[in-house]
């Protein structure tokens, strides 16, 4: 932690993070209104009351967009952790027992690099009889574990014919003690980077699919809030603050994930360290 | 010559996945997408033509029948290329409507992929080549920058600059509302008009991936130590920056060319809704938001397939690239 935290750039994202999680915890204290009471006057521009003017329905844009802060971050917790787990379930196994298992995982792995994920994601939000946030995080967890698991993978099979291992093996460790207690230590860096870039694209995913309208509309996010502000008319009523405030805040919160992988990539990869 | 048997027997059995992901897909909804779809069509006020009833059963799955048989008439109609009828655009079927989409998708996403691909792989050999410059510091933050803005975003801010503040270009749609697609010079530049706005979305987050990959490949490879003995023989910089670089950095590029297909046919599904344009993905949202089952799986089944042929050729290219790979699957 301390070797990130001396990275510039890294200490920049972490603190953006920081900041992210925050408004998110306090949403109710820091938003002026609800998210969702429309008693104001409809499609009005910024002003002292409303800082980002207010929607199509009266409601007011800067308490939206404080409350979309927790949709994105717990979407980013929750899916980034779940398709993490997948990840290291399906990797693990593959590249630790090889053979036969590892031909079939690894088959699915690729399979799920190949597939296009949003066609996939639309597809099934589509056939999804219940809208909702449950939803949207299945749909991104079910499409986007492979790529980790890809790495996972390449990772244990270098791991797996090392001394230490031999070792533990002789000594009677079974191999679900030697995955967990001596290679999953290892492979701590990895695993965080893995999750980061997981949680970055179920950030993603998310906003785009509620962009889309598969969502619950119900569901404040900046994704919802693109996409009822491109339906209600923000573009051409000139309401240029409802339209830039949520992209902004989105890109804020990818590019703190960003200045994060800096620091870690830096630190794994010393081709890429500045001096 | 193992390699692209290998690679073969891959894309066969993807394929084939694929084609049972399809099958899976709608019947492992709660509820019964194809009696409620069947229900639908016969309240329609026009007969439905029985053998495009049986299609639709047939693909979408009613419950009748064990699984395996099932399996087994969808097997056929998906070699038959029988995909139904549309629900939402009824009586046309799905093929057609599937064809009318696909140049659309096909012209915008083909230009503006080889040229985001070209652009971004030259401007990372050039951040490579002149490493901790103010070029490479200007060329590789401005990127990051730009590949941390939401795509769908600059999307609807080109929308609101372009189309609707300066009415420079119209602010959607594939062509104008007076002409109709002809093979005329008028119908062309009208269609280019409007293409311009969704390819400038696609091309501006486009470079970004391949500035980035190709940057730090060619770093790593420059690093090498082939090349450092052509610095030490006093070699042109130039040159061993383009034969012992760039050449070796931009192979991972190719294959990531082939993968980031997949990946920006998901795009084109919110480039082609915002700007409403006539095309693939635009087609699927729609079929979604109108529960056109039909639609929706045969589109589906079609990017996919379209995806894995695009990574099955980008396996072979890559095979005759680079030798090693070819030998490195053989042992």
């Amino acid at each position: 932690m301390t070797i990130l935290w001396r990275n510039s750039k890294c200490r920049a994202g972490m603190i953006m993070l920081a900041a992210f999680i925050l408004i998110a915890v306090f949403a109710a204290v820091i938003a002026p209104y609800g998210p969702r009471v429309s008693d104001f006057g409809a499609s009005e521009g910024p002003s002292g009351a409303h800082w980002l003017g207010t929607t199509a329905r009266g409601e007011d844009v800067f308490s939206q967009l404080v409350y979309g802060a927790r949709t994105s971050l717990i979407v980013g917790l929750v899916a980034g952790v779940l398709s993490t787990l997948i990840a290291m379930a399906v990797g693990l196994t593959a590249g630790y027992l090889r053979g036969v298992v590892d031909e079939v995982l690894s088959f699915f792995i690729n399979l799920g690099l190949v597939v296009p994920v949003l066609p996939l994601m639309v597809v099934l939000a589509g056939y999804a009889p219940v809208k909702g946030l449950g939803l949207i995080i299945v749909v991104i967890t079910v499409t986007g574990w492979a790529y980790g698991a890809r790495i996972k993978r390449a990772q244990i099979i270098t791991l797996r014919t090392r001394d230490y291992i031999t070792a533990a093996k002789f000594a009677g460790d079974s191999t679900a003690r030697i995955i967990a207690f001596e290679i999953v230590p290892n492979m701590i860096s990895l695993i965080v980077v893995g999750f980061m870039g997981a949680a970055l694209g179920a950030i993603g995913a998310e906003a785009g699919l509620a962009f889309l309208g598969l969502g619950d509309p119900q569901t404040v996010s900046w994704g919802t809030m693109l996409n009822q502000a491109s339906l209600g008319g923000a573009l051409t009523t000139g309401q240029w603050a409802w339209l830039v405030a949520p992209g902004l805040v989105l890109a804020l919160l990818i590019t703190s994930f960003t200045l994060m992988n800096f620091g870690i990539d830096a630190l794994s990869n010393p081709h890429l360290r500045e001096d | 010559m193992l390699y692209f048997l290998r690679r073969t027997g891959f894309f066969v059995a993807t394929l084939w996945a694929a084609v049972t992901l399809n099958f899976l897909i709608p019947r492992l909804q709660p509820g019964d997408p194809a009696q409620a779809l069947l229900a639908r069509l016969q309240g329609n006020t026009q007969a439905v033509n029985p053998a495009q009833l049986a299609a639709i059963r047939k693909m979408l799955g009613t419950h009748d029948g064990n699984l395996l048989s099932q399996y087994w008439d969808y097997l056929g109609a998906v070699v038959h290329g029988q995909f139904g009828v549309s629900y939402s655009y009824y009586p046309y079927s799905v093929t057609a409507m599937i064809a009318t989409a696909l140049p659309w998708t096909l012209i915008l996403v083909g230009v503006t992929q080889i040229a985001s691909f070209a652009i971004g792989t030259l401007l990372g050999a050039w951040a490579a080549y002149r490493r901790n410059s103010r070029v490479d510091s200007v060329i590789t933050l401005g990127s990051t920058f730009v590949g941390t803005l939401p795509f769908f975003w600059i999307g609807l801010l080109l929308i609101f600059v372009f189309a609707i503040t300066l009415n420079w270009f119209p602010d959607g749609g594939g062509y104008g509302g007076g002409s109709s697609p002809s093979w005329t010079w008028l119908f062309f530049s009208d269609a280019f008009q409007h293409s311009v706005l969704p390819a400038l979305a696609l091309l501006i987050t486009g470079p970004v991936g391949w500035i980035i990959g190709m940057r730090n490949n060619m770093v790593q490879t420059l690093g090498e130590d082939y090349a450092r003995l052509a610095r030490a023989k006093g070699l042109p910089r130039r040159r061993i920056a383009l034969t012992y670089g760039a050449r070796i950095a931009i192979l991972p590029n190719v294959t990531g060319f082939a993968i980031a297909l997949g990946g920006l046919l998901g795009g084109t599904v919110l480039v082609e809704t915002i700007f409403n344009y006539p095309g693939l993905g635009r087609l699927l949202l729609e079929a979604v938001s109108n529960k056109d089952y039909p639609l929706m799986q045969a589109l589906f089944l079609f990017t996919t397939i379209g995806v894995l042929i695009a990574n099955f050729l980008a396996d072979v290219t890559y095979g005759f690239l680079d030798p090693r790979v070819r030998r490195a699957e053989a042992t």
